[in-house]
């Protein structure tokens, strides 16, 4: 292949080494990655491939729409319940059904709570191995790991004795021989830049969030009766409110908001004590380290969310910023509209589906599917044992959503970036204290890095939203509203005979999407457009790459045989190939066709 | 020598005295149930033992299992897997990616051969060649069966590897596929659920790896200790449900008094879980506790078994004792026939047996 230019401002050049990652992981799911280095070892031309593929939405034809929140719900286990309540959303929007001002509260402390629980695993425990020699931590100082730790916070684990205790189990976990899931790590790359000290700090804190996550989810348990999957509502929450009546102890109650108050505190101190600090801690070791910012400083998305205002899903109520940003133009922020059949399209020509005509893009509520899985002419090995993909062709189960015809980036960076265009100065004071505190320009927040630091703060930002619902709940108990749920257009012979809608949530990943169509209430089609869609897509008609592919682009690499540099960066998207999984053929062997609509 | 190492070792190592040692084992003792000469038996195994390497692979899931797995609040799981196992190959949280956690398969599959666990969360879709879930450029399929050749024991977690969960539910577009379809050869330790509970998961775990053997399991795979009675039998709703004092609609009188969830669809009286039991998240609620109906996830085929909001059956009130075992024959008869209704009885009957038998001792 010659040279190719891409129209979103990439230049591609497959006539490098090959490297191939399969499987990718500490992600969720199934993924491949393809890149070819020049003779620097710097990658020209970036390959993304979901490998994956379940259904849930052809599944779902038929079923009770009361139901669907279920079913959705599981596409993905590690964003649990944001799914679910995306799809809450859209059949109350299709029927018309109005939520209680309480479901309002609860259902943002479990949304809140959800982002903030993973945030924190991700960062900790599928993304700081990308970041943190383990093995150099046991060559740490534990006075100079005490000392670093003590300048960066006052969180209260940081003596001198603590880190040496941390420090002596991983060294015996180390000579023990049996390395258990740091077995084979990339340990010594010269693309890891902490010093030993920095190292053992930030593995206490990995032991540390560990223990911690589990707390955070006490949230969805409460609330939800279980997490993973919580339990959610057509109409509102599950859970009644009782606070000081016959039966008390088994609803919502004193005990129970006392738990939340507990660990919403718990959450906040956890975020603005150990998470963000150890961003900057990291941060500042890795300041050169500035790529990987791939579409972000170009096209970015946000759909929005934690409504302030009762069934208000507009704009002006929601909490996290909406619009989209074209060719970093920073001074506009556009307006979105999920009903417009010309702003969010799928396209199929480099996934391994078929249109009639894939020269042309589909709005979710015209979407055509017909799985047809086939490899490219220029794509090595066979059908069940491929060696490397053509990207020239067919190559990934996602399918390529673009918004008026552009490849964007979703997820935490995406919002702040929409957050601080808008000049809310809750996203805009933290971004610029973050980059005056590590002493970098606007530029640098356009990166892997700036990725990793929008997801902190942003988990600190739901942590103190987690408090402000908490209080509104307390008020509107005080105020004498006990309601929770809506039942008046529960049964569906109260239901119109064909109505359709949209629900959408900012999942951790990024704006996510159901659009549902009841008939004779019934489901009578249902269409998701995730996160990991929109950032793990591949290359549409036009050839523009997507966001993950766009932000491996022109990194250098320390090492071809180790993909640290690729990890690092597909990581900070935090993937998720369960959730990218698309709509099917109701028979795969028929591959016959699904008409959406 | 690294390789001679027993797990008593490491974890005295670790900075862990003997005394939390035996407290530790008493305490897992009595959270599965048995008395306090398991205790010991449980202290002398850890004691001789190097950590067993356990293979997580994930198939077609979700990942909340693994999400679940380390909600564990007894064991931790970070005492799980720096103390208990060796954890050698897991893609959603090793550092390794790409050729150098495959060569894990291969070394694990070679150097511990018939001594490691397989755990499997997720399942195979069969259909496309199998090509629905690629791992390392393969079919799924085939590294399943690959690495289950080798495997000590092999755990199914969750509903998908057990029964084939979500993406299985009609129409089975992919043609997922419980794994025990796919190995044929081996005993497959089935923990349901969508996910398990956190301390039933740990507790399979470390069942094995204390005392060196499979836990006893049920006709269908599960283990007893945790999946032997239903929901619906030890659920603090259930004097509701016998006084006739039910919620009629969400958000009611009744649902604010904490009355029985039956007729809002609840699954627990045909659930085999421990749900009511050991709770969720370390036992701060579970799904009836916090106002929704049980929505049967550890049982097989529940995704097809209608609404989840459809009252199970046009049960008439009855007593309580007398008619129990009719509870649930009326229940299992409709979720699937006679062989289910036979085994949900003789279950019930077993466990009350054994109840009072130990009342009696």
């Amino acid at each position: 292949m010659v040279t190719i230019q891409t129209p979103n401002g990439f230049t591609l050049d497959n006539s490098g080494k090959r490297i191939v990652v399969d499987p990718v992981t500490r992600i969720e799911g199934h993924m491949r990655v393809e890149v070819n280095v020049d003779e620097n070892n710097i990658i020209r031309n970036a390959v993304s491939t979901g490998t994956m593929w379940r259904g849930i939405e052809v599944i779902l034809k038929n079923r009770d729409p009361r139901d669907a929140w279920a079913f959705t719900e599981r596409i993905c286990g590690v964003c649990t319940g944001t799914q679910a309540l995306t799809s809450v959303r859209a059949v109350e929007n299709a029927l018309g059904i109005t939520i209680p001002d309480n479901a309002n509260s609860i259902r943002n402390l479990m949304q809140l709570a959800l982002q903030v629980h993973d945030h924190v695993v991700h960062f900790y425990h599928l993304h700081a191995l990308d970041w943190v020699d383990v093995i150099s931590a046991i060559s740490a100082d534990p006075k100079a790991t005490s000392a670093l730790a003590q300048s960066v916070s006052d969180w209260p684990l940081s003596s001198p004795g603590y880190f040496k205790d941390i420090q002596t189990r991983l060294r015996k976990f180390v000579e023990s021989g049996q390395l258990g899931p740091f077995k084979n790590g990339y340990w010594g790359n010269a693309s890891y830049k902490l010093p030993p000290e920095a190292n053992l700090m930030a593995v206490a804190h990995y032991l540390e969030a560990l223990d911690f996550q589990k707390e955070i989810v006490k949230i969805h348990t409460i609330f939800g009766g279980k997490n993973p999957h919580p339990n959610w509502l057509v109409g509102g929450v599950p859970c009644p409110i009782n606070i000081d009546g016959t039966g008390a102890v088994g609803a919502i109650n004193m005990e129970r908001l006392n738990m939340v108050t507990s660990i919403i505190d718990q959450i906040i101190e956890f975020n603005d004590k150990v998470y963000v600090p150890d961003i900057m801690a990291i941060g500042s070791f890795y300041k050169d380290w500035l790529y990987g910012g791939g579409l972000s400083g170009k096209n970015v998305l946000a759909y929005g969310d934690v409504p302030e205002h009762v069934n208000d899903y507009s704009e002006a109520s929601l909490k996290l910023p909406r619009g989209a940003i074209i060719n970093g133009n920073l001074a506009e922020v556009l307006p979105v509209d999920h009903e417009d059949p010309e702003q969010i399209q799928e396209f199929v020509t480099h996934s391994w589906y078929k249109y009639p005509d894939e020269t042309k893009g589909l709005h979710p509520w015209d979407g055509v599917t017909e799985p047809h899985y086939e490899l490219g002419p220029n794509a090595k090995g066979t059908k069940t044992n491929i060696e490397q993909l053509d990207e020239a062709a067919k190559y990934s189960w996602i399918k390529a959503p673009r918004w008026r015809g552009h490849a964007m980036e979703v997820g935490p960076l995406a919002r702040w970036v929409v957050g601080y265009a808008q000049n809310k100065a809750e996203f805009k004071d933290p971004v610029e204290k973050l980059l005056k505190d590590l002493g970098l320009p606007v530029s640098a927040l356009f990166s892997t890095l700036g990725r990793t630091a929008a997801r902190a703060l942003e988990s600190s930002w739901a942590g103190h939203q987690m408090r402000y619902f908490r209080n509104k709940l307390i008020a509107n108990i005080r105020a004498g509203d006990f309601s929770t749920a809506h039942v008046d257009k529960w049964k569906p012979e109260t239901w119109p005979k064909e109505v359709k809608g949209v629900g959408f949530t900012e999942a951790p990943r990024g704006a996510l999407a159901h659009w549902i169509k009841i008939k004779d209430g019934k489901i009578d089609n249902y269409q998701c457009v995730v996160p990991t869609t929109w950032n793990g897509s591949p290359r549409d008609p036009a050839g523009n790459i997507g966001a993950f592919e766009a932000s491996l682009m022109d990194t250098p690499m320390s090492d071809p045989t180790q993909p640290l540099e690729i990890l690092r960066t597909i990581h900070s998207f935090d993937p998720c190939l369960a959730c990218s999984t698309h709509v099917m053929s109701p028979d795969g062997q028929e591959m016959a066709k699904v008409q959406v609509r | 020598m690294a390789a001679a190492e027993t797990l008593y070792d490491v974890i005295r190592r670790q900075g862990i005295t003997r005394r939390s040692f035996t407290k530790f084992c008493s305490l897992t003792a009595a959270s599965l149930g048995f008395g306090p000469g398991a205790a010991t038996a449980m202290a002398e195994a850890l004691e001789t033992k190097e950590r067993v390497p356990v293979v997580w692979m994930h198939g077609l899931e979700c990942t909340c299992c693994s999400e679940s797995f380390i909600r564990s609040a007894h064991p931790l799981v970070k005492d799980v897997v720096l103390s208990m196992i060796s954890l050698d190959y897991d893609d959603t949280i090793m550092a390794a990616a790409g050729h150098q956690a495959e060569a894990i398969l291969k070394e694990t599959k070679e150097k511990y051969k018939g001594k490691y666990i397989l755990a499997v969360e997720g399942n195979p879709p069969l259909n496309e060649d199998g090509m629905f879930c690629i791992d390392g450029g393969k079919p799924f399929v085939e590294k399943l069966k690959w690495m289950a050749e080798d495997a000590m024991a092999i755990i199914a977690w969750g509903a998908c590897a057990s029964w084939g969960c979500v993406q299985a539910a009609k129409p089975n577009p992919t043609q997922a596929t419980p794994i025990d379809k796919v190995i044929l050869d081996k005993p497959i330790i089935k923990v349901p659920g969508c996910p398990p509970i956190a301390e039933v998961m740990t507790g399979v775990v470390t069942f094995i790896t204390t005392f060196g053997k499979l836990p006893e399991l049920d006709r269908q795979g599960r283990p007893k200790m945790f999946y032997s009675q239903r929901i619906h039998d030890k659920c603090y709703r259930r004097p509701h449900f016998d006084a006739g004092q039910f919620v009629e609609e969400w958000d009611d009188e009744g649902a604010r008094k904490g009355s029985c969830l039956y007729k809002m669809g609840c699954k627990g009286p045909t659930t085999y879980n421990a749900c009511s039991t050991v709770r969720w998240n370390g036992g701060v609620s579970f799904p009836i506790q916090s106002g929704h109906g049980c929505i049967g996830c550890s049982e097989d085929g529940f995704w097809d078994n209608g609404s989840f909001y459809d009252r199970l059956t046009n049960l008439h009130q009855f007593g309580v004792e007398a008619n129990a075992d009719k509870v649930g024959m009326t229940a299992a008869g409709i979720v699937g026939g006679a062989i289910a209704a036979h085994a949900a009885v003789t279950a019930f009957k077993r466990v009350t047996t054994k109840r009072e038998k130990a009342d009696a001792s």
